[in-house]
């Protein structure tokens, strides 16, 4: 198995905007939309290099996914990328009826995800738009672990779908560890450590939290499987089935209400399937705040430190 | 095609709402009866289209945002020959093609996109506009609106972007009844002074009574001659036009008749034309 190391941190949005750039230069058709905040989503690049394709609407996000709509309908690939919250919860009818009822082919990236945002608080902290969007028909979700994967995932979600596309990432330079070369493979999880006394399935940036932690748990002579879950709708059910029944114990790590989220999405299909003990992180049915994204990090639960407790807890319950 | 000649395809047209809506047992009739001239106008006479190809790339494309009014759409397509005119019996009705609101999912031939959710067909017509302008293409984009409707934020986000633009392809038509469900616009939510919006958000605006086909052939001839501006036709409607008995009452805005009242109701519009 590939042990990760980070090659340095990145922003995820670097990758988004990377992707963009290059499934454009491929393809002519991709036109981007801009909501007033290009260059915090990464989309600068492709502004500065394709002009001729980028078009700025204003703070307008619900404009944006119907603009979205009719250019898609025109055979166009709109992206359109704003912060999570105005990008799936502003803009929710819009996104289901225009796009996803149409079933038209658009990616709409939403940046700023969860609490790590930081400074700016919680009206900026998307932490809900997974639950609300994934109740959607049609849709897809991505939440890929780092900027590499961000980059991947973009380029597939405008190049392998025909549908819409909601590609979520945080803001913070986070550590970037996946290859250039794994292949991302939408509806796929990604076994990124072995074990068989837990599973932690997690997802974004806490995939790299979740690695350390099985890390650290290896020291203790536990064995962590490791389930980078990049695409939340269509789920791999069978990888989840599998976990649950090799494993005998999942923890789902995520930054987003577990309501409705990671959390959901899994235990969804384990007490269908192979009903196990299971555990969440993530935000507890509650608003972010400010403050430096560590501070957040370390004060909503969310680090490697509190996964490996969690995880040591979880195996308690499963010998019980 | 001659004013006469439109009025009774428009007729017509208005025979074929009322019986579809009496089978369906629900429906929007007067919005429905008050849109078959602007209908008749558009698809009979204004439109570039192909009703056996429906999906030729030049043709002009329709974008009706208030959805609710689908009968006088589909009435319209069934008339230009998109689809048999014994289908509308079906509206609204299990398996049908003639979703409540129209639907992309169903493939009715000559239906562009799912619409219903008010205020979100200018912000379709106008990403439709862009991807003609990108392609260099000459082919018109028209969208259907309520005045109801204008009460949603996201209409005048959509306004803002097609002046900026300069989408002079596009072309709004407001159907302007004074109705909403819960009343005459003026009270439930006041929308004048409107020709002064319109023009503040840079549009070109066009007035005409949408019941008169001489009108409404002067509206667009004016509306597709532009040379800058996005257009907007403001066209004055009469709720339920063409039945005397309901002209102009707003209860008629959600509600289909009973087959007796079909029957009284067709009589009235043939009764018109002697
Ligand atoms: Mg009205």
């Amino acid at each position: 198995m590939t042990h990760y190391i980070n090659k340095g941190n990145k922003a995820p949005k670097t990758g988004f905007g990377e992707g963009v750039l290059e499934a454009g230069w491929r393809n002519d058709n991709v036109i981007v939309l801009g909501a007033d905040i290009t260059t915090s989503v990464g989309l600068n690049l492709f502004k500065e290099t394709y002009p001729q394709r980028f078009f700025s609407f204003g703070i307008a996000e619900q404009n944006c996914i119907g603009v979205a709509a009719g250019l898609a309908l025109s055979d166009k690939i709109p992206v359109f990328s704003t912060y999570g919250v105005f990008a799936a919860l502003r803009t929710t009818d819009q996104i289901r009826v225009s796009l996803c009822y149409n079933n038209l082919h658009s990616v709409i990236g939403g940046a700023h995800a969860g609490v790590s945002v930081g400074p700016d608080g919680a009206t900026h902290q998307a932490l809900e738009d997974i639950a609300v969007l994934r109740s959607l028909p049609n849709i897809t979700i991505l939440s890929p672990c780092d900027a590499t994967q961000t980059k991947f995932a973009v380029i597939a979600a405008i190049e392998q779908l025909n549908s819409p596309v909601y590609i979520r990432f945080g803001r913070e330079a986070v550590p970037d560890f996946t290859l250039e070369t794994t292949k991302f493979d939408i509806g796929k999880a990604q076994e990124l450590h072995s074990g068989n006394d837990l599973c932690i399935v997690a997802t974004g940036n806490m995939v790299w939290e979740a690695l350390q932690s099985a890390h650290q748990l290896k020291e203790n002579g536990i064995n962590a499987r490791v389930l980078n879950i990049h695409t939340l709708k269509p789920l791999d059910e069978k990888a989840i089935i599998k976990a649950a029944v090799q494993t005998g114990a999942i923890l789902t790590v995520e930054e987003h209400q577990v309501f409705g989220g990671l959390g959901s999405i899994i235990a969804e299909i384990v007490v269908q399937h192979h009903p196990v003990p299971m555990e969440f992180i993530g935000v507890m049915d509650c608003f972010g705040e400010s403050g430096q994204p560590s501070e957040l990090m370390q004060k909503y639960g969310l680090t490697s430190k509190h996964i490996e407790e969690k995880a040591i807890h979880l195996l308690k319950r499963k010998l019980t | 095609m001659t004013p006469s000649q439109l009025r009774i395809i428009a007729d017509n047209i208005r025979i074929d709402i009322i019986k579809s809506l009496a089978a369906a047992g629900s429906g929007h009739l007067g919005g429905s009866l008050g849109l078959a001239d602007v209908f008749t106008q558009l698809y009979f006479q204004t439109l570039k289209h192909r009703p056996a190809e429906p999906n030729w790339s030049d043709r002009d494309r329709v974008i009706l945002s208030i959805g609710h009014v689908a009968p006088v759409l589909y009435a319209t397509l069934a008339h230009s020959l998109y689809f048999p005119i014994e289908e509308l019996l079906t509206l609204r009705k299990l398996n049908s093609r003639l979703q409540g609101h129209p639907s992309r999912e169903t493939a009715l031939p000559g239906v562009e996109v799912s619409s219903g959710s008010l205020g979100q067909g200018l912000s379709v017509a106008v990403g439709m506009t862009l991807a003609a302008q990108i392609d260099k293409m000459d082919y018109r984009i028209f969208c259907i609106m309520g005045d109801g409707e204008l009460q949603e934020g996201s209409c005048w986000e959509a306004a803002m972007s097609a002046s900026h633009y300069n989408m002079k392809q596009l072309i709004a038509i407001v159907d302007r009844n004074y109705c909403q469900i819960d009343g005459n616009t003026n009270d439930v939510m006041e929308l004048e002074p409107l020709i002064d919006k319109w023009k503040a958000f840079g549009w070109n605006v066009i007035q005409c009574n949408g019941n008169d086909f001489d009108e409404l052939g002067m509206a667009f001839t004016k509306a597709i001659s532009s040379i800058k501006k996005p257009n907007v036709i403001i066209a004055n409607t009469i709720m339920g036009k063409g039945v005397k008995s309901i002209e102009g009452n707003y209860h008629w805005h959600g509600k289909a008749p009973t087959l007796l009242e079909a029957d009284n109701f067709i009589r009235q519009i043939l009764s018109s034309q002697l």
